[in-house]
């Protein structure tokens, strides 16, 4: 047996080689070998939905090696709040963390870019819409990658025949299944003569005026809808202008035919109003219907999903988007990032949508025809335009196109509906107004 | 009193042991009470001086906690409106549920004391039920009863023609219902102090009184408050203090509103640190309930020293 004798020069070429490949090459290396791997979901409505989340994050881990643990974390009580706030001060905790709307931006400096990784999801899957690049995007950096789990459309859910008999309005003609919309005539005065309508025949549109997100999403599309921004992008009040005033008067004669205790509503009065029956149309996600469905199938069979009613500056409705964040002091951010890459792909997200009875609403323009929007029901066709297929409407949240961390104290706080209220109590005009730009410029903290 | 443990008939070896000090000092007792007192004092230091400290610490910070800002935090919140909104609401709030709950738990206590003593335990025990509750769940009740559009109140009044009440949509009656929610929860503890607080009294000053022909007002008046004067305000103080931070009840039946005018410093320091991610604003205003709290305090202390003097 030969005996080959390794020189030192050898040896410590052989080193630096080995030690250079091990530094630069993937973190996979082998059973488990890549570490592990802390994931904090959002812990979904729709029952099951979370398995699909589950079932694709272990077939990744299967593949990578990679030792995973999932924690889903509900929003019932903002308990996934308190989780992003406690880990930002802990500088520990999940490798990845759901984060909604405002937060990406408001943990900015935590977290870690991910513009490797939009980069080619872009190219797979599309441009995301705008108001995805609004919140999660901050000086050209990605601070996140948008969810497709947890994003939704909170667009009129109407009651196709209520809003036939009271309002003759047909809703499916307005939006075909299948088809564009022909939806010239669906503009904020036709829907303020329905909501009119609707009211006078005692099923009153089931539109919240309270402090939480349903009621101020409505409200900000429905001030975009009039050109009303209470800051602009460049961080200046413009509360005193005419597009406000016109915004605070259609909602004042919005208002008085809305139901009488609509100032105390949450995210579940809706919900409530269109499955007991008591109203002809609610602002929200398909969530309502999905329960309708359940607990009262002849509402559900009822039930139409829509594009918003069109203003003098444009049609907008409220987009909402969670996104997974990378924290910046996170132990493994390449399989972090390999991770998402995964959830990302168009395959895994046409499975979470369907798991989430089509609740779920990839941003990117090339997913919002996906099979389970049209198949969806009864009736049949009911989501069919609620990804907003034929980009019929800007998708857009309230308070924007404020500086995000402004825009958040505004939605927030829940200014626009605060308004609202107050000139509809009575309270003058300029007064509503001296009020909102008082609260603006204490939101300008920084 | 000694400090040292004596122990007679030891041995030379112990002796010369007990030369090290530090055996000596285990020896003493307030070494041993301290030792033993220590977990609980580890305990108070983690859960609620460090947090305390922590607290003040971050009511310093800028809204990003990258600079130190003193006290500017305090500054910006008092040329707030809605901040002297929450000041008048916690106020109001705490105030009007003490004496209420005060006010009601004095004249169950009464009557709880004159039903006899066979029954006496089980009617205790059911009076106590909304205090032992956890509140976040009994709220979830109330929440129902007063729900904007199905509420089983106005279900019922609406047999009489009364109604509908916009329990929790119109800011005074919302003001009404969380002050109510607080008063049904802690009642039953104003009960049960001064149920113990009439069972000390002596019964010969009743007597007393009776053949001094006192009425049963002048009884109230000159016997039974004076016995109960301290209690009284030991009770009131310590749950001005619990109601001042309450947040439950009001987070869930009302979340602060409408238009903020159910908020109190606990639910408005979430809204603004939590809910609207700057922290060192929320800190601030959760910690200006300390000095309207330790003003409570430095009473109950008070009174406690002198209830401890009179005695």
């Amino acid at each position: 047996m030969s005996r080959r004798k390794l020189s030192r020069r050898q040896f410590v070429a052989a080193t630096a080689l080995s030690s250079a490949a091990l530094i630069t090459a993937p973190y996979v290396r082998g059973a488990h070998a890549a570490g592990k791997l802390s994931i904090g979901f959002w812990d979904h409505w729709v029952p099951g939905a979370n398995k699909a989340s589950t079932d694709i994050v272990n077939a990744w881990a299967e593949k990578e090696k990679v030792e995973v643990q999932i924690d889903y974390i509900p929003s019932q009580g903002n308990k996934n709040l308190l989780t992003i706030a406690a880990e930002a001060q802990a500088k520990s905790g999940h490798d990845i963390l759901a984060m909604p709307t405002w937060w990406p931006h408001a943990q900015a400096e935590l977290l870690e870019p991910m513009n490797d990784v939009m980069e080619g999801l872009i190219k797979q899957n599309g441009e995301p819409n705008g108001t995805v690049k609004y919140l999660g995007q901050s000086k050209g950096k990605w601070l996140a990658v948008p969810a497709s789990v947890g994003s939704q459309i909170k667009g009129p859910c109407s009651r196709i025949d209520l809003m036939k008999q009271h309002a003759g309005i047909d809703v499916q003609a307005l939006y075909p299944a299948g088809a564009a919309p022909k939806a010239d005539s669906w503009t904020l005065d036709t829907f303020l003569k329905a909501a009119e309508a609707c009211h006078k025949g005692g099923v009153p549109f089931g539109i919240g005026l309270g402090e939480t997100s349903d009621n101020v999403d409505t409200a900000g599309a429905i001030f975009q809808s009039f050109g009303a921004a209470l800051v602009d992008e460049k961080g200046n009040v413009t509360v005193k202008t005419d597009a406000v005033r016109q915004a605070l008067e259609f909602y004042k004669k919005l208002i008085s035919f809305l139901p009488p205790d609509a100032g105390a509503w949450d995210d579940s009065s809706n919900n409530k109003w269109l499955v007991s029956g008591r109203g002809a149309m609610v602002m929200n996600p398909p969530s309502a219907w999905a329960v309708a469905k359940r607990d009262a199938p002849q509402v559900a069979e009822q039930c139409w999903t829509h594009g918003f009613p069109a203003g003098p500056k444009g049609r907008y409705a409220p987009y909402l988007s969670y996104f997974w964040g990378t924290w910046s002091f996170s132990k493994n951010k390449e399989a972090a990032k390999s991770v998402l890459r995964a959830l990302s792909q168009a395959d895994a997200i046409e499975k979470m949508c369907v798991a989430s009875g089509g609740y779920d609403l990839p941003c990117y323009e090339k997913l919002t025809t996906l099979k389970v929007w049209q198949e969806e029901g009864p009736p049949k066709g009911t989501l069919y335009h609620y990804p907003n297929p034929h980009n019929h409407q800007t998708l857009s949240i309230a308070a924007a196109p404020a500086p995000p961390k402004i825009a958040q104290q505004i939605y927030t706080q829940a200014t626009l509906t605060k308004m609202c209220l107050r000139y509809h109590k009575g309270e003058a005009m300029e007064k509503v107004l001296a009020w909102a730009e008082g609260e603006c410029e204490g939101f300008m903290r920084s | 009193m000694v400090d040292v443990a004596l122990q007679p008939n030891r041995s030379a070896a112990q002796a010369a042991r007990k030369r090290s000090s530090l055996h000596r000092m285990l020896k003493r007792k307030s070494t041993v009470a301290f030792l033993m007192t220590l977990p609980l004092i580890l305990l108070i230091a983690t859960l609620v001086i460090y947090p305390a400290f922590y607290a003040l610490h971050l009511a310093t910070l800028n809204k990003s906690m990258e600079r130190f800002v003193g006290l500017s935090n305090f500054e910006f919140l008092f040329r707030r409106e809605t901040f002297w909104l929450v000041v008048k609401q916690s106020c109001i709030f705490a105030i009007t549920a003490v004496i209420f709950k005060a006010l009601l738990g004095f004249i169950i206590a009464h009557f709880v004391h004159n039903i006899p003593a066979k029954g006496q335990r089980k009617w205790r025990g059911m009076l106590l039920v909304p205090w032992v509750i956890p509140p976040a769940m009994s709220t979830l009740a109330w929440l129902w009863l007063f729900d904007p559009s199905y509420s089983a109140f106005n279900y019922t009044l609406s047999f009489f023609d009364i109604g509908p009440i916009p329990w929790t949509g119109d800011p005074m009656w919302a003001r009404f219902s969380v002050i109510l929610v607080n008063i049904w929860v802690g009642a039953p503890f104003f009960m049960i102090m001064y149920l113990a607080a009439l069972k000390s009294v002596p019964e010969q000053l009743y007597e007393a009184a009776a053949i001094d022909g006192a009425n049963w007002w002048q009884r109230i008046w000159y016997v039974t408050l004076p016995m109960m004067r301290n209690i009284i305000a030991i009770t009131t103080l310590f749950s001005l203090i619990v109601t001042f931070a309450n947040f439950d009840i009001v987070r869930i039946l009302t979340a602060g509103g409408p238009l903020d005018h159910t908020h109190i410093f606990a639910t408005w320091a979430f809204r603004i640190g939590i809910e609207g991610s700057d922290i060192p604003l929320g800190a601030s205003v959760s910690l200006f309930m300390v000095p309207i709290l330790a003003v409570a305090a430095i009473f109950i202390l008070r009174d406690v020293n002198k209830r401890g003097n009179e005695s």
